[in-house]
């Protein structure tokens, strides 16, 4: 049935989507993206855009609230902002916060359209082919025991009605050796498209929570887009100050260390790993690297390059170098880097100024199409 | 529209329920208009809600939004809509196709509590229309009551109106002038319809002469108490005044910037006319917001009484209870007004019924003499129902929220503590729970801001002020609104406010924005 509404559900769907209206896009509540339940399940809060108006800064607020507690107890989630006397009319009771259910595929469809990525194009790494047999067809001979009982069923009631030996009264079908329906294998070769992401991050003292919160969400787009990709995605988590180790995922994520940086630490622990488990020849390699781009000296930012160049590069897809801003950072690395491979389509450079700048960070990464 | 006014009547079985129902509410005192209930699938429901109860509204693409968020919370169960009514007359409501008996008896008990509200309150008569649907002076007696309250069409007019003005115009023209005229929404005069901001003075008169207000006192005593000297420095001191605002313009500061606006800025016809629509809306969902705790409480508090006592079958009561506990949830970090208003009408009804009130009640120091006061007056319903009719939010909290209110009711103030990046719980003192509490109902929550100059630095540029109550303005929000302002004003516009304790002057030229400390 169609409702009036939605034409105004239309253009809000594209106001989110960034179709139209572009100067209401920053008002997009952003919200937690990350939060996988189940399977392949994620939530992500309901796109809100608020119309910005004179209004109060919340935190300065607070607000009352009703219930156990002493004084300090936290008060656990985030409350809404607490205007108690807004609210439409008379509608709703207790608006929860919403939490909507979507599979990891539809966001990645949802990020892809948003950003206008290209699907990845293979770099010719595809060429171990796999060959499998599938049960897709039908023949007519083979042996009893791939009969296709429908098929052969349907056949010969079929065969019954056209002849006109069908008793609706007593219903029994006979099937006869012409009427056999057999399954049948199709051979399908299948290129495999291996690809592995090796996450390296800067933990050193100077990359804050909010840096963290940053490659955090990053990398959880980065792996949503190219698993949607590849089928076989593998991902690989080092982390380095002045040492590089491989860590699990959530280790990487909520490590705090302190103490120097040298990132070519962490590029001869990222080439030894594709030695070790990914050949070249098999596997697409997507190196990401992040950090507040503060190395220990210009020395080892030299070493960084000579690993890329001999190294790194020539086995992977794309190097990928993210640069989050910090107070402490110099910034250094990221101008090494352009200096250095500036015109080498391999490697893609971006800095990640803040979480907005999270969006446009992954269609400098993924953009390309490499 | 065909596939809406169709088929939306009641099936039989709840006119009749609809008739028992009224007759109880009735005989218990209750008030209403006439109540049409409509009964609507799941998805015209979330359609009419998204348009805040409307059948029609003008398009705009935040009703989508709230479309989309109706709909998808309930699709995944999170949660459904449970009564929706419109002030007008006569009521309109809804029901939910599909929901059980006993949801829909209680929806009506709700409704009802509602429609009696929208009828007797005195903040709602500022909604009633005169025969050309233009809003009344609702100071002005009308004899017998029965208003006129057509919004239901009115909001539908409203809505062919824009939509003649987005044929000519195109929708993304139209579309963002409403959102930079939604952008100000809040910049009006709630309390306008009840008080005379100004009075015209006569044109060709000669102003009278400035009068020094005296002291009064004996005449030997004259000269001491209103010396000469100081009677002729004030004097001259008001005639400066009133000479500085003989040009100034707007005379006053004029609370209503949305009214100042279309009577002053330089907009298209199509651009004046939907600025008046937005203003006329805004107006409109006032009385609403100021009175949301009251409202809710009220029809909360029959829907339970009239449940309870008189409606529901035995076999109804656990389902019952069910609904109305999910209604009556309380949250760490947000006054639920369902629950805060059937509270405080509960407490002022047994308060009234034992005689808890006046000046002995007030001085009573003895705690335990408190606890088992009763004077077995019985006035708790009279007293109810005039709390009812002539309270607000405000009003209504700052008279009857107690100590032993907050107390039984354990509220408390929380914060942001920057120290351990989280809300917490700040105190359960009463005197900051009510401060609090009423600081986020004073205006809605919404700055207080007033057009200051409408020719500011004799530049044609317009003035603002945030009249600063302890609490800044939110500098990115600030700024957009100011945009929007200049899109309406087409010169540039500042607002004078507080920044982290100090002056500051926001001025936007629809280039870029400065920040100017100190007075302007």
């Amino acid at each position: 049935m169609s409702l009036k509404i939605d034409q105004d559900h239309y253009r809000f769907r594209n106001i989110v989507r960034g179709k139209i209206r572009d100067n209401l896009r920053r008002y997009i509540s952003q919200g937690e993206l990350i939060g996988r339940k189940g399977k392949d399940l994620v939530s992500i809060p309901i796109p809100q855009i608020d119309i910005p108006r004179f209004t109060f800064g919340d935190k300065q607020q607070g607000g009352v609230g009703q219930g156990d507690g002493e004084p300090g107890d936290p008060l656990g989630g985030d409350p809404q902002d607490g205007d108690g006397g807004a609210g439409k009319a008379g509608s709703e009771a207790g608006e929860h916060m919403l939490e909507v259910d979507v599979t990891l595929d539809e966001l990645a469809d949802i990020l892809g359209e948003e950003l206008e990525l290209p699907d990845i194009q293979d770099k010719g790494k595809s060429s171990v082919v796999a060959v499998k047999d599938r049960y897709t067809g039908i023949r007519r001979v083979g042996p009893e025991s791939l009969r296709h009982f429908k098929r052969t069923y349907r056949e010969a009631l079929k065969r019954a009605i056209a002849s006109g030996t069908y008793d609706p009264g007593d219903p029994v079908i006979v099937p006869q050796h012409e009427d056999k329906r057999f399954r049948s294998w199709n051979t399908e070769t299948e290129p495999v498209a291996n690809a592995v992401i090796l996450y390296m991050m800067d933990v050193s003292g100077s990359m804050g929570d909010e840096q963290k919160e940053i490659v955090r969400i990053e990398s959880f787009w980065i792996d949503a887009w190219l698993k949607k990709q590849y089928k076989g995605l593998e991902s690989r988590y080092i982390i380095h100050d002045a040492v590089a180790r491989e860590v699990e995922r959530d280790t990487f994520f909520h490590t705090r260390e302190s103490g120097g940086t040298m990132i070519s630490s962490a590029y001869k622990l990222c080439a030894q790993t594709i030695d070790d488990h990914y050949p070249a020849e098999e596997w697409n390699i997507y190196p990401f690297h992040f950090s507040d781009g503060d190395n220990w000296s210009m020395d080892d930012t030299l070493s960084c390059i000579e690993i890329m160049k001999k190294d790194l590069l020539p086995r992977v897809n794309m190097f990928a170098y993210g640069q989050v801003e910090s107070p402490y950072g110099s910034g250094q690395f990221i101008k090494d880097l352009r200096e250095h491979f500036g015109t080498d389509e391999r490697v893609v450079t971006s800095e990640i100024r803040d979480k907005d700048a999270i969006v446009s960070s992954i269609k400098d990464f993924l953009g390309k199409g490499n | 529209m065909p596939t809406f006014a169709t088929k939306t009547g009641l099936p039989r079985y709840l006119r009749d329920e609809q008739e028992r129902i009224e007759k109880v509410a009735a005989s218990l005192g209750l008030d209403f208009f006439p109540v049409v209930f409509e009964m609507l699938t799941y998805d015209q429901m979330n359609e009419v809600a998204a348009y805040g109860g409307f059948p029609n509204r003008y398009p705009h693409w935040r009703f989508g939004m709230e479309y989309e968020r109706l709909s998808k919370s309930y699709e995944y169960g999170l949660s459904k809509i449970y009564e929706m009514v419109i002030n007008n007359n006569p009521g309109i409501a809804y029901l939910l196709e599909g929901n059980s008996l006993t949801d829909q008896r209680l929806v009506m008990c709700h409704v009802l509590g509602h429609v009696d509200f929208f009828k007797n309150n005195f903040a709602f008569r500022a909604t009633d229309l005169d025969a050309s649907g233009q809003v009344v002076d609702p100071i002005k007696s009308h004899g017998k009551y029965e208003p006129n309250r057509k919004w239901v069409d009115k909001l539908a007019n409203h809505g062919a109106a824009v939509r003649r003005i987005v044929a000519r115009h195109g929708i993304e023209k139209v579309e963002d002038f409403i959102d930079k005229c939604l952008s100000l929404e809040n910049l009006i005069d709630p309390y306008s319809p009840f008080v005379v901001r100004h009075r015209e003075e006569p044109e060709d008169e000669e102003p009278r002469e400035v009068e020094v207000p005296r002291l009064h006192a004996k005449e030997y005593m004259d000269s001491f108490i209103n010396p000469d000297e100081y009677m002729e420095e004030q004097k001259k001191k008001l005639e400066a005044e009133r000479e500085a605002k003989k040009d100034k313009f707007p005379k006053e500061r004029q609370r209503d910037v949305l009214l100042f606006l279309l009577d002053h800025a330089p907009l298209e016809r199509w651009e004046r006319a939907l600025l008046g629509v937005i203003r006329e809306e805004a107006y409109y969902f006032v009385p609403q917001m100021q009175t949301k705790v009251m409202n809710e409480g009220w029809a909360s508090y029959w829907h339970s009484k009239l449940m309870t006592e008189h409606v529901a079958d035995p076999q109804d009561i656990i389902d019952y209870s069910d609904s109305n506990a999910g209604v009556m949830a309380t949250s760490k970090g947000q006054v639920n007004p369902y629950k805060l208003g059937v509270e405080l009408y509960r407490h002022i009804e047994e308060r009234w019924n034992k005689g808890q009130f006046g000046k002995e009640w007030e001085d009573c120091d003895d705690l335990d003499a408190k606890r088992h006061w009763d004077l077995r007056l019985g006035l708790g319903k009279e007293k109810i129902f005039e709390v009812r009719a002539l309270y607000t939010d405000v009003t209504f909290i700052d008279d009857f929220f107690t100590p032993e209110f907050a107390v039984e009711q354990g509220f408390y103030t929380y914060a942001w503590s920057n120290r351990n990046e989280r809300y917490e719980v700040e105190t359960r003192e009463f005197k900051a729970i009510k401060e609090k509490m009423l600081a986020q109902f004073t205006n809605f929550g919404s700055p207080f801001i007033y057009v200051e100059d409408g020719n500011h630095e004799n530049r044609g540029e317009l003035l603002l002020t945030h009249d600063h109550r302890g609490v800044d303005l939110r500098a990115d929000y600030a700024r957009e609104a100011l945009a929007s302002l200049v899109r309406i004003w087409k010169r540039p516009v500042c607002i004078r406010t507080i920044l982290d304790g100090k002056e500051a002057t926001l001025r936007y030229d629809g280039e870029e924005q400065t920040v100017r400390n100190g007075d302007a």
